[in-house]
């Protein structure tokens, strides 16, 4: 069969089962790839389950740089009956499927290219454990994908010892169930398809991480002291791999003594009244959950807004509310974390949209919440947190930290009266003292809605709102402090607003509007709340912007239109929602059926209404 | 921050039995007189006491001043934490030139736990209720005893909502009535038996009445290293006061029956009390401070868990309150001994012993690079 071979561009997706062990496969196919120096993302669709349920893994290997979900599959690898049907009847003509031959499926078209693997079979001379052959065959997909799309032998084996290297017999069985579904390939297939996969030069120097793991390596090149936490999925590999690394790195080498302190609470309300307690005494403190903990704390955060007391407070979204969807990703808690709690609460939120952000945002946002005084929020998602990303190598950090307005006696000693709550500058943002300050003066009494520049007992009217209104003073100070958006304004008519784990979707609709639809974007990539000066200026500059979200409600779009009123007809919402990480396709099409986009295809020179 | 309005925390109303007695310093008339860490008793007070005259908190506040004079605490050297409730607003009251935190309803037990961890250094004094502590924050006080966090618990008790007028708390006895007549059915929930339950170190039951017997106690608790749980009975005036409360002065005067009589006596003093032998039980506290439990009516031995409860559950039988040190266990292991923390508060600790060099980024980018070890 003569195909024009399609190199570098497919995607993979393995049907199996929750708790199989494929884990460790579909790892050395992701890695192999990468270190075969093409770009590749991998997605892990899983159950909220331990064992039992169906799971996806999708691999997308891409020549351009794309690595974005993309909706269809190109190759899938059968390894769960209960969903084998489903699985065959989603792929499309061209499509290639592996099927472990034990595994009955309906009549497959012909027009699909069917590889059928006698795994079992394969597995018998390899060991006659059946629980290690239980986990080992997925190690047969590897070899037959290996051969199949011409995966490089030594990268697959570099990848085999680095994970495996350090378990000699565990290493040695997997290396030979590698080798049979290899060999019984090459052996038995005349290859029918297109794809194949060749060496190139994109990820040299590169690193693989999840988001999660990103945040907490942040997190402790941040200089953080005390997390709290109670484990929710997606957030909970946050917090451990935070102590994995804190154990590892922060251990006095001496004494052996922590330089940090991790407690395991009863409950979200507890992490965050643990966080707040420790950010009023000095140490920079962060909790980690996600949407149902952020509802759990909301008294507690606007407690910290008005008491003004740093906290930084992660949210790993998922789809929500409740259980039922735990594991799958969402962009859902925008609204309800900006302004969380009762009364008027407003909070600055930070989103990560690369695992470089949740890096670069872990060191960061101590740095805020200690200057501003006041809970921060770092809004990632499930897509974002569990999944691995590539990246180049994360900086040192290099600026020293920032503890922000506090006194100490040194201070102190020198003025005639400290007041807690007094704007001294004209920032917004009062000083304080911690706990243990020597000199009486520094001593004060912090409670919530009750209380004036003093710091004492009020409930005058004028006080209150004294004081809210410079609380909002305070919210202008930190436009000009969060993360400025990265734009991109080539002079189009048309803009895109995104924001999060949705800019790799956005930058692949970008480049298909412009290539199948000659609809040439700008793109502001929004990493914080409040909007800094750089989102008004880009919306005053586009007639028509669309607001790509993972969210039903447009979330992001309403603060938008509340925050320029003027221009509140130029947003159009694009929004996914249903559960899976956001595509370029949904994207880029929901865009095309604006009715304004044949007007834009002349980008620029066009005025839309 | 104190408003440096002279301070008398026992209201003008206060009954004459729970006026606290005169302590040693003002008998010889010194109101100037120095502690051993020279500083007079007016430099505990705080801002003058809002709840209402005669209200049982206003004599606890009283005996927490005076004990901290006493004990020589240092001011700066405390937090004083609560939560919502007539109690939680007692902080102001006292220690003026101590920072203070009155958060949210039933959550002062985590807030305490952060502030602890972030400096094993202050001594933290917690004031809750019995709504604060037995209903909304039953399950925070639970962890925080669970992890014998360092903290003087004080839950002044009178199994009724004050500050949102009289409705029962999960402390009121069974058959208790309301102001306005409405009956409790419900089993009470005894603060110091849950506390022993979860291996609580030092858990003490008084009444705000007795000075005598809650001021010795006090000093003990700011002691003790771990968890200090002190019930103080403590009659609302307002809501409580009444014939069909267990929780009435007039009730609680008839019902109580200590346990002992108690001294205590600090490690910075020498110790010159002089007992008959086998009328007293001495408990060595960690710091090398002693409390003197002079025996009343029978051998009661606050070191055994068992014996603890049996005699709460006993006295509840017989109607009565027990009050005195109930039990006492000064050698558990506190939460910051089990977290491994370096002697350094981590609130103070600087940039350069908390962000690691750039050579462990390096190790841990290179291991992200081939997957090794990562």
């Amino acid at each position: 069969m003569d195909l024009e071979p399609i190199v570098n561009d497919f995607s993979i997706q393995v049907a199996t089962v929750n708790g199989s062990g494929s884990q460790t496969a579909n790892t050395v196919l992701l890695r192999a790839l990468f270190q075969m120096g093409i770009p590749v993302s991998g997605k892990n669709l899983f159950p909220s389950n331990i064992a039992g349920l169906p799971t996806w893994f999708t691999i997308r290997a891409n020549q351009d740089g794309y690595i974005a979900r993309r909706k269809e599959n190109d190759i899938l690898v059968v390894m769960n009956p209960e969903t084998a049907a489903d699985d065959v009847a989603a792929m499309g003509p061209g499509a290639v499927i592996v099927l472990n031959d034990s595994i009955k499926v309906p009549a497959i078209a012909e027009d699909r290219i069917v590889y059928p693997v006698p795994m079992a079979k394969l597995m018998e001379p390899i060991t006659t454990d059946v629980k290690l052959r239980r986990l080992v065959v997925n190690m047969i997909y590897v070899g037959v994908l290996g051969e199949l799309l011409g995966l490089a032998e030594d990268e697959v084996e570099r990848v085999l010892d680095a994970q495996l290297g350090h378990k000699p017999k565990a290493l040695a069985l997997n290396h030979a169930a590698v080798r049979a579904g290899w060999e019984y390939a090459h052996a038995h297939f005349e290859k029918r398809h297109p794809f194949r996969a060749a060496r190139m030069n994109a990820t040299q120097g590169k690193i693989l991480i999840d988001g999660n793991a990103a945040g907490a390596l942040g997190s402790l090149f941040g200089g953080v002291t005390v997390v709290t936490w109670y484990p929710i999925t997606p957030s909970s590999s946050l917090v451990e791999s935070l102590i994995g690394y804190l154990d590892r790195f922060r251990k006095d080498p001496a004494t052996g003594k922590a330089t940090y302190a991790v407690v395991q609470a009863e409950d979200e309300i507890a992490a965050i009244g643990m966080v707040l307690g420790a950010g009023w005494a000095g140490a920079r403190a962060m909790t980690s959950t996600s949407g149902p903990g952020i509802s759990l704390m909301s008294e507690f955060t606007g407690y910290g807004y008005y008491a003004e007391i740093p906290a930084v407070i992660w949210d790993i979204q998922r789809v929500g509310p409740s259980t039922g969807l735990p594991t799958r990703t969402a962009q859902g808690d925008v609204l309800f974390a900006h302004l969380s709690s009762h009364g008027d609460t407003k909070h600055p939120i930070l989103f990560p949209s690369s695992v470089r952000d949740c890096y670069d945002f872990g060191v960061q946002a101590f740095d805020l919440a200690e200057r501003l005084q006041t809970p921060v929020f770092v809004l990632s998602d499930l897509d974002l947190g569990m999944n691995n990303w590539m990246s180049d190598p994360f900086p040192y950090p290099d600026k020293p930290w920032d503890r922000g307005k506090v006194l100490g006696d040194s201070e102190l000693k020198s003025m005639a009266k400290f007041e807690r709550y007094r704007d001294v500058d004209g920032d917004g943002i009062p000083f304080r003292t911690l706990p243990g300050t020597h000199d009486p003066k520094g001593a004060y009494f912090t409670r919530g809605s009750g209380h004036d520049e003093g710091a004492r007992y009020t409930e005058k009217p004028d006080d209150y709102r004294r004081v809210m209104d410079r609380l909002s003073a305070k919210f202008e100070t930190a436009r000009t402090l969060v993360p400025p958006p990265v734009v991109d304004d080539q002079g189009c008519a048309a803009g895109i607003i995104a924001y999060g784990s949705s800019h790799w979707a956005v930058v692949e609709a970008r480049d298909q509007l412009r290539n199948e639809a000659d609809v040439k974007t700008d793109y502001l990539l929004l990493k914080a709340l409040p909007f800094s000066d750089a989102v008004a200026a880009f919306v005053r500059r586009h007639e028509r912007i669309y607001v790509v979200e993972q969210n039903r409600d447009a979330q992001m779009t309403s603060l938008l239109k509340i925050e320029y009123p003027e221009h509140a007809a130029r947003f159009r919402p694009v929004l996914h929602y249903d559960g899976l990480p956001i595509d370029a396709r949904s994207v880029s099409t929901g865009i095309k059926s604006d009715a304004a986009v044949g007007a834009l295809a002349a980008a620029g020179e066009v005025v839309i209404r | 921050m104190s408003d440096g309005t002279p301070k008398t925390p026992a209201g003008p109303g206060v009954k004459a039995d729970v006026i606290p007695e005169a302590t040693p310093a003002a008998k010889v008339g010194a109101a100037a007189a120095r502690n051993r860490v020279g500083l007079t008793r007016a430099d505990y007070d705080g801002s003058k006491s809002t709840l209402c005259p005669g209200c049982g908190h206003n004599a606890i506040t009283a005996a927490i001043i005076q004990a901290a004079f006493e004990s020589g605490v240092q001011p700066h050297e405390v937090a004083k934490l609560s939560g919502i409730g007539c109690s939680s607003k007692t902080p102001a009251y006292f220690l003026g030139h101590s920072h203070g935190f009155n958060a949210v309803h039933g959550r002062m037990p985590s807030i305490a736990t952060g502030v602890r961890v972030a400096n094993q250094k202050l001594l933290l004094i917690g004031i809750s209720g019995d709504g604060d502590t037995a209903s909304i924050g039953l399950g925070q006080f639970c962890h925080l005893v669970r992890r014998n966090v360092p903290v003087v618990y004080i839950i002044e008790n009178n199994g009724v909502y004050g500050l949102t007028k009289g409705q029962f708390s999960a402390t009121a006895d069974v058959g208790s009535t309301t102001k306005g007549g409405s009956v409790n059915e419900f089993m009470p929930i005894d603060c110091c038996a849950l506390a022993i339950e979860l291996g609580c170190g030092f858990v003490a039951r008084s009444f705000s009445g007795d000075l005598k017997q809650l001021r010795p106690l006090l000093k003990a608790a700011f002691a003790h290293r771990g968890t200090a749980v002190l019930d103080v009975i403590s009659p609302c005036v307002t809501f409580a006061d009444h014939e069909g409360s267990s929780k009435s002065y007039a009730y609680v005067k008839e019902h109580d029956a200590p346990l002992h009589d108690i001294e205590y006596v600090p490690y910075f003093e020498d110790i010159t009390v002089d007992y008959e032998p086998g009328t007293t039980r001495d408990v060595q506290m960690p710091d090398g401070s002693h409390i003197y439990l002079k025996k009343l009516a029978a051998d009661y031995d606050p070191t055994s868990r068992e014996r603890a409860l049996a005699s709460i559950h006993e006295a509840r039988g017989e109607q009565k309150l027990i009050t005195g040190l109930l039990y006492a266990e000064p050698t558990l292991q506190a939460f910051e001994d089990e977290l491994e923390l370096v002697g350094t508060p981590l609130a103070a600790l600087t940039q350069e012993q908390v962000r690691p060099p750039k050579s462990v980024l390096d190790t841990v980018m290179e291991q992200l690079k081939t997957g090794k070890g990562a």
